[in-house]
């Protein structure tokens, strides 16, 4: 077999690479298998050599089967799209289009009959069916991951196998008796960096679903003996409401994707008491940035130059970070840059500095977490905008200890506020939002207001924490 | 104002407006069996700080979170005290 001069290594290679893969597993909601069975099997329709150089926009509801076609398609197709069951699939066919998509592969067959503008669907599902396919990396395969724009579109960041997985991801002899599962969905950075660490370091994974109720998730977790585990502050807040938590006893917590606050690290260790606990800074964009292993939310100034791969550094009040975990760029004609000139990733995360440790205190374009979502306040108005009896709005944050913040708004009406309506504007307005909006986004009250602080600029005034 | 019937009213109201089937509001039923996800608990937390002027999730960090419905409303009993 002839090979490139220069073999690129995908996952294919790299789990193979990783020790022996027929005693680690990778556990699916209603599906399981070995590493070895998934380098060797396909659970396409049809075999991957006939993608090899395609842009092939992955769409599947189950994770295990994304991961599956992940598996078989890097260093195969020039560039794999991973399309994360929530988001809208209105936007099906932008993200089609922008990446240049040649193929669909999904496990609905009702996305495949929708108007997407891609020629060809394969669907994917079944059993593992063994193959003889070639699946030597050929090419370097893009990863395009998907982040919420302010336009309501998605942005499409570009990532490389070795971008995702940094310079860490390398098997040692504790992995062996690692046993990894998140709460995240791997179509998304969070999950999408453990399922490669589980791959690339030779570890089980147990991956969790949507569609699963908690009890169900904490006994197959506990079930397969899981050691390290991670989800977002709000998802370890739905976790602890579980009276089922204890039937998992792992000895790494990690938190990402929103900020950790003390009560939810707290509340962590007491149901938790053996396990280490740690926070990490981490962007789609950004990648990984540093991990915080002292049991407090924020994070001391010395971490800044904790890995001398990452140069992370405070400007104006906010975070930048320069290394190779960062995404290339974003795909798409008239999309912004994703590094300045000195390749610095602006996360737009700020930080204030107090009494000699950092906290991060929001976005600094005013860009509201709920539970791990991100929610434009713009996009939001704009809709509360269209409504008949409304003159303009300012979307806005709500601390919250469920998931961190909700979304509120301010309206000013056409009309002043008539008592004795028989509908009240503010509950039509939340109606009208509901029909437009992903649950997430709509806001949870509505304070009529008579007038909204125009800054000199001639732009609302926002106050961003 | 009686909190038990605040925080009915509050999880009806919020099960009904975000599409939720509710289940029976027994104090043995488990949370997360009540039919509500994490985005309705949090409107509940907000509406109920508003309605009975307290928030037992911010006043104590190191509290344990409620597990059953029971839980939750001797949590903002205690909390009213």
């Amino acid at each position: 077999m002839k090979m490139p001069q220069n073999n690129p290594v995908s996952l294919y290679s790299s789990i193979l690479a990783a020790g022996d893969p027929s005693s680690r597993i990778l556990v699916g909601l209603d599906a399981n298998a070995t590493w070895a069975e998934l380098v060797a099997g396909s659970m396409l329709a049809e075999q991957p050599g006939d993608l090899r150089g395609k842009s092939v926009l992955i769409a599947t509801l189950d994770q295990f089967r994304a991961a599956a076609a992940l598996i078989e398609l890097d260093g195969v197709a020039r560039r794999v799209v991973l399309y994360p069951p929530d988001v809208p699939r209105e936007q099906l066919m932008y993200v089609a289009k922008t990446a240049e998509a040649d193929v669909l592969v999904t496990d609905q067959p009702e996305l495949a009959s929708m108007q997407h503008g891609i020629d060809r669907v394969v669907l994917c599902g079944g059993s593992i069916a063994p193959v003889n396919a070639d699946r030597s990396p050929q090419v370097e395969t893009e990863w395009i991951l998907l982040t919420s724009g302010t336009t309501g579109r998605p942005k499409l960041a570009v990532h490389t196998l070795a971008s995702l997985a940094g310079s860490a991801m390398h098997r040692s002899p504790a992995s062996a008796s690692i046993v990894w599962s998140t709460f995240y969905d791997m179509r998304r950075y969070g999950g999408l960096h453990i399922f490669l660490h589980a791959a690339l370091t030779g570890t089980s994974l147990v991956v969790s679903s949507a569609q699963e109720p908690v009890a169900d998730f904490f006994t197959r977790a506990g079930a397969h003996g899981v050691t390290h585990i991670s989800g977002t502050p709000s998802h370890w807040r739905r976790a602890l409401m579980s009276p089922w938590a204890d039937r998992i006893a792992p000895e790494y917590i990690r938190m990402s994707g929103e900020i950790v606050d003390q009560s939810i690290l707290n509340q962590v260790k007491a149901q938790f008491p053996k396990a280490r606990i740690e926070h990490t800074f981490a962007s789609t964009e950004a990648g990984v940035g540093f991990y915080v292993s002292d049991g407090l939310m924020g994070f001391a100034p010395q971490l800044l130059a904790q890995n001398p791969l990452v140069e992370v550094k405070v400007e104006n009040g906010t975070l930048k970070i320069r290394s190779n975990r960062a995404a290339f760029r974003y795909l798409g004609a008239d999309s912004p840059k994703l590094k300045d000139a000195d390749g610095f990733v602006d996360t737009g995360d700020s930080v204030e500095l107090r009494d000699g440790r950092y906290y991060f205190t929001g976005r600094r374009d005013g860009t509201i977490n709920v539970g791990g979502f991100k929610v434009h306040p713009e996009e939001v108005e704009a809709v509360i905008n269209r409504h008949p009896q409304v003159v303009m709005s300012l979307v806005k944050a709500k601390k919250n200890p469920i998931t961190g913040s909700l979304v509120i708004a301010d309206v000013v009406l056409k009309a002043p506020l008539q008592e004795s309506g028989a509908d009240p504007v503010d509950r039509d307005i939340l109606r009208f939002c509901r029909r437009q909006l992903a649950p997430h986004q709509v806001p949870t009250t509505i304070n009529i207001v008579p007038a909204l602080a125009i800054g000199e600029s001639g732009k609302l005034g926002r106050h961003h924490a | 104002m009686d909190i038990r019937s605040e925080v009915v009213a509050q999880f009806t109201l919020v099960a009904q407006e975000q599409d939720k089937h509710l289940a029976s509001l027994s104090d043995d039923l488990p949370l997360l069996d009540s039919g509500l996800d994490s985005l309705c608990f949090a409107i509940v937390v907000a509406r109920l700080e508003g309605s009975l002027g307290v928030d037992p999730f911010s006043v104590d960090e190191d509290a344990r979170f409620p597990v059953t419905f029971g839980d939750f409303i001797r949590f903002y009993e205690n909390a009213a005290k």
